[in-house]
Formats: structure tokens, sequence, C-alpha cells
């Protein structure tokens, strides 16, 4: 269970953007969050991600608190949600050849990351010498397929999908869409999808979750 | 300049920028004062200390170019030793300045809050004191010699990049994919070796170029003033300091020719630097100035 709980959070302490908003995704579930674009989804599924420290509100990861935010939070908190951002173009370090960007959260942690590469390029269909390129050799949908696969990197039990397939044409989005759906049955991981295509996450998730005056209007 | 600004990203504009007759004859310059520093003395078995009393303070002339000085050494091979001297501590100041002001923007940026407050107060106080006189300070607390100057340089002028670093350093963090890896378990430390540091290199690196110059004009100021380098280890600045006297007299090429040594060679270096500024990033290129 992954609860957002009266989480009040923004950039700016006397105007957030964010307040009091309250969400939870269900052990295993697909939980879809539709929004105009500026009204906060993105502050909440950074904060969902230990990301994003907000001024008030908790977060509970499988009933147990979050226990700080960015560097402050504890690696294993960290590393239970793999998360994929908008723009692949801006998560990608520009100095990191694929195999480097999908190999970085192992390489963190001093882990053995050679075969867990190979497959995971398998799984989200980069193939070829498209691995050894730099993030400027490839299009938006190979590059954000490497990020996908950081993302599934060591294996999180909660993944968080910022607007995953915004830039993306669609059979991109569906091939991506596909791997994600893939690697929740596989591990039974909750799924968070951020976006503002009604129709693809009423189809992706199995709740969606429309955002309304105040934040999201949840009646789970 | 304004239709260059719109255009820069286009290969033309590019090529442009680096074909200019400044560029190239700034490249000439620098190339020409390396190997006269690099090939004259170890070449030429002239000894630039050698005293000539019967031709001293003689005009430019096939003999000696430059001119004599009052003990009749010859200018040019003065010249040429005391920009040896001069780019030494130009550039190893340069170093030391950009080694110091980028570990302390990295730092300041990486570790943000009350630290970076608190580095940036600190950065202020020593930019509100004028360089020339902390420099001072510090030598004089020395015995007159290269390091002193070069420690000199080097403690005053990292001001500077220690603001460019950081602000590169802090525009870098708030990128997406320091958020991803941090979410991939990276350590604060991992994220400033790795993503931060390299990220912000290209600029440290045009800042280190852009301050030898400076450096160099610093330590002449120093070696005018008396308090930089010792007479046996002369440099631009103590050549120009020792022609005061003949400059009263009506003697003009001891001090036009260590001055035009200083200038030309500063300001070709200033050339490619603002060049590679250009081709680093065009939009900011007022904010490095010398």
């Amino acid at each position: 269970m992954l609860e957002l709980l009266s989480v009040t959070a923004g950039y700016d302490r006397r105007a957030p953007v964010l307040s009091d908003v309250t969400l939870t995704v269900e052990p295993g579930a697909a939980v879809g969050l539709l929004g105009p674009s500026g009204c906060g989804k993105s502050t909440l599924a950074r904060v969902a991600a230990l990301l994003h420290e907000p001024y008030a509100g908790r977060v509970v990861i499988d009933g147990e608190p979050a226990r700080g935010w960015r560097h402050r939070a504890p690696r294993a908190q960290r590393t239970a949600f793999g998360v994929v951002f908008q723009q692949p173009r801006l998560s990608a370090d520009p100095r990191l050849s694929l195999a480097d960007l999908i190999a970085e959260p192992l390489r963190a942690g001093r882990l053995e990351h050679t075969a867990r590469v190979r497959e995971l390029a398998d799984a989200v269909g980069l193939g070829g010498d498209l691995l050894g390129r730099r993030p400027h050799e490839v299009s938006d949908g190979q590059l954000q397929r490497a990020c996908l696969a950081r993302a599934l990197t060591l294996r999180p039990r909660w993944l968080i999908c910022d607007e995953m397939t915004a830039m993306l044409d669609a059979s991109t989005t569906a091939a991506l869409v596909g791997v994600v759906e893939e690697y929740r049955r596989e591990t039974g991981a909750g799924l968070l999808a951020v976006g503002h295509d009604r129709v693809l996450l009423e189809r992706w998730c199995g709740r969606t979750v429309e955002w309304g005056e105040r934040g999201p209007a949840d009646d789970a | 300049m304004a239709d260059q600004n719109l255009d820069w990203r286009t290969r033309g504009a590019r090529r442009r920028s680096t074909r200019t007759w400044r560029v190239r004859s700034s490249a000439a310059i620098v190339a020409l004062v390396v190997l006269a520093v690099l090939l004259v003395p170890p070449l030429t078995n002239l000894d630039q200390q050698a005293v000539d009393l019967t031709a001293k303070l003689q005009p430019p002339s096939w003999a000696h170019p430059f001119g004599t000085d009052d003990v009749g050494r010859d200018l040019l091979l003065r010249c040429v030793y005391g920009l040896r001297v001069s780019l030494l501590v130009g550039v190893v100041a340069a170093v030391v300045a950009t080694v110091i002001g980028t570990a302390v923007g990295a730092l300041s940026g990486a570790l943000g809050g009350w630290a970076d407050r608190a580095v940036m107060r600190v950065v202020d106080t020593f930019s509100s004191v004028p360089h020339l006189l902390l420099g001072i300070f510090v030598v004089a607390m020395f015995r007159p010699g290269v390091w002193p100057v070069v420690v000199s340089v080097g403690l005053t002028h990292w001001l500077s990049t220690a603001r460019i670093v950081r602000a590169e350093v802090l525009s870098l963090r708030s990128r997406p994919y320091v958020d991803a890896a941090i979410s991939g378990g990276a350590s604060r430390r991992r994220v400033t070796v790795r993503h931060l540091l390299p990220g912000v290199l290209p600029q440290a690196a045009l800042a280190a170029v852009l301050m030898v110059p400076h450096a160099i004009w610093h330590e002449s100021a120093l070696s005018f003033l008396g308090l930089g380098l010792p007479a046996h280890q002369a440099s631009l600045g103590t050549l120009v300091q020792s022609a005061r006297g003949s400059l009263l007299a009506g003697d003009w090429w001891p001090t036009l020719f260590p001055g035009l040594f200083i200038i030309v060679p500063t300001l070709a270096v200033a050339g490619l630097g603002g060049a590679w500024r250009e081709r680093l990033d065009p939009r900011r290129r007022s904010e490095l100035t010398l």
C-alpha cells in the first residue's frame, strides 16, 4: 500500500501547489491520475517518489512511514520506487551511454550489472548498437525506453510514471505501457501513472482519479 | 551581433565564430609566445643577465631589436625570459584559483541550504575587499619569490569561479536526471562526482583560461609595486618597474616593449577564451568578463 496522507507541497511555502491531498495506491494496483497541465500532479508524483519534500503530510510505503526526502531518505526506501519522467532528454545525463544509463543504479550500489543491463535492454526493445550510443545520438522514443529500463533496474516495488508517454508516438507508447504491464505481472509492483491522456490512462490503469478543484477526487 | 545571437545553432554561425581574424591572430600570437618561451632559452646560448656597460640604454637597432637597459642587457632576451616567468606564474595561479573556486562552488551548490548561504556570504565578504589589497597582504607575509605570488593571486581570484560553478551546479541539480539518480540510490557524493562535476568542467576550464591574463596582470602589478618577484627572477612587471627611471629621462624602449609583452599575449589568450565561451554558451557571453 502506498499512502499519501494530507500532503501539502509546492515551491513557495505561502502558495503551495497542492494542499491537503490524499491518495492511496493498493498493493499491485495501477492508479491513473488525470489532471490538466499545471495542477500539481507532477509535484504529487515527486512527493510520492520521495524526491520532493512536502511542507505537511505523510507518505507511508507498505506500512512504513517515509523517513526523509531525496538524499535523506534511506536508500532502501528511495530505491523502492522506479521513476520515469516526461522528458527523456532532461532525465538522461548527456555524458552517459544508454548502457551506462541503465547500469547506473547498480553501479551506485556497487552491484554486478552486465547481465541485468542485457536483460533490461531486451525487455524494452533496445537492440543492436543502441546501447553504446549517447543520448544525443538516439531518438526520444529510444531514450525513453532506456529511462524506463533504468527505472526497472533495481526491481522497484512501485513505479511512478510522470507523463511517461506524453512526448511519444502511439506505437512507442503501446510498447512502453506493455513493458510496464509485463513487469507488473512478473513482480506484482504497484503503479501510479500521471497524465492528461484520459483514453490511455483509463485503458491502462485499473482505477483513474480525476484532479478536481482542490486535488484528486479519490473515492477509493 | 544581434543576428549572430539568433542563429548560433546553425553550423555556419559556429564556423564563423571560430574563423574570424580575431581568433586566428589570437591563436597565432599564443602559438608564437609558447614557442618563444619554450624554445628560446634552450636553443640560444645567450645570457639574459649579461651586463655590457659599454652598450647601456641603446635604442632599438639590428643588434638589439628592443634596445638595451640601463646596464646594457638585451631587452628582447629579457622580455622573453620575463614572459616565461610571468606565464608560469599566471598559469599556475589560474589553475590554483580555478581548483579552489570549483571545489568551493561545487560544494556550495551541491549541499545547498544554510551551508550554501554561509559559503556565499564568505565569498561576498572576500569580493568586497579589493583583489590587489588582499594580494599585497598575502605577499607581504612571505619572502619575495614565485610561490608567494602564485598563492596570493590564487587565493584572491577563486571567487568568480566559485560563483559561476555554484550557479551551474544549482541549475544542473534541479535536472530530472539528478532526481533519477537519487531514486536509483546514488549517494550525495556520487551525484556530485558523477553528474554535477563533469557538467561544470567546461565552464570551469573556460574560467581558468580567462583567468590566465588576469593572473599575469596581477603578477605584473605586484612586481611593479616591488612586492612580487626578486630581481634574479625578472618578470615583465619587474622590467617595467626598473625602466621607470630611464622613462623619465626620455628613453621609451625599456618601458614600451615589456609593456607590449604584457598586453599583447594576454589579449590573445582573452581572445581565444572569448571565442571558446561563445561556442560554449553564446547567450551568456556577458557573465564572464576579465
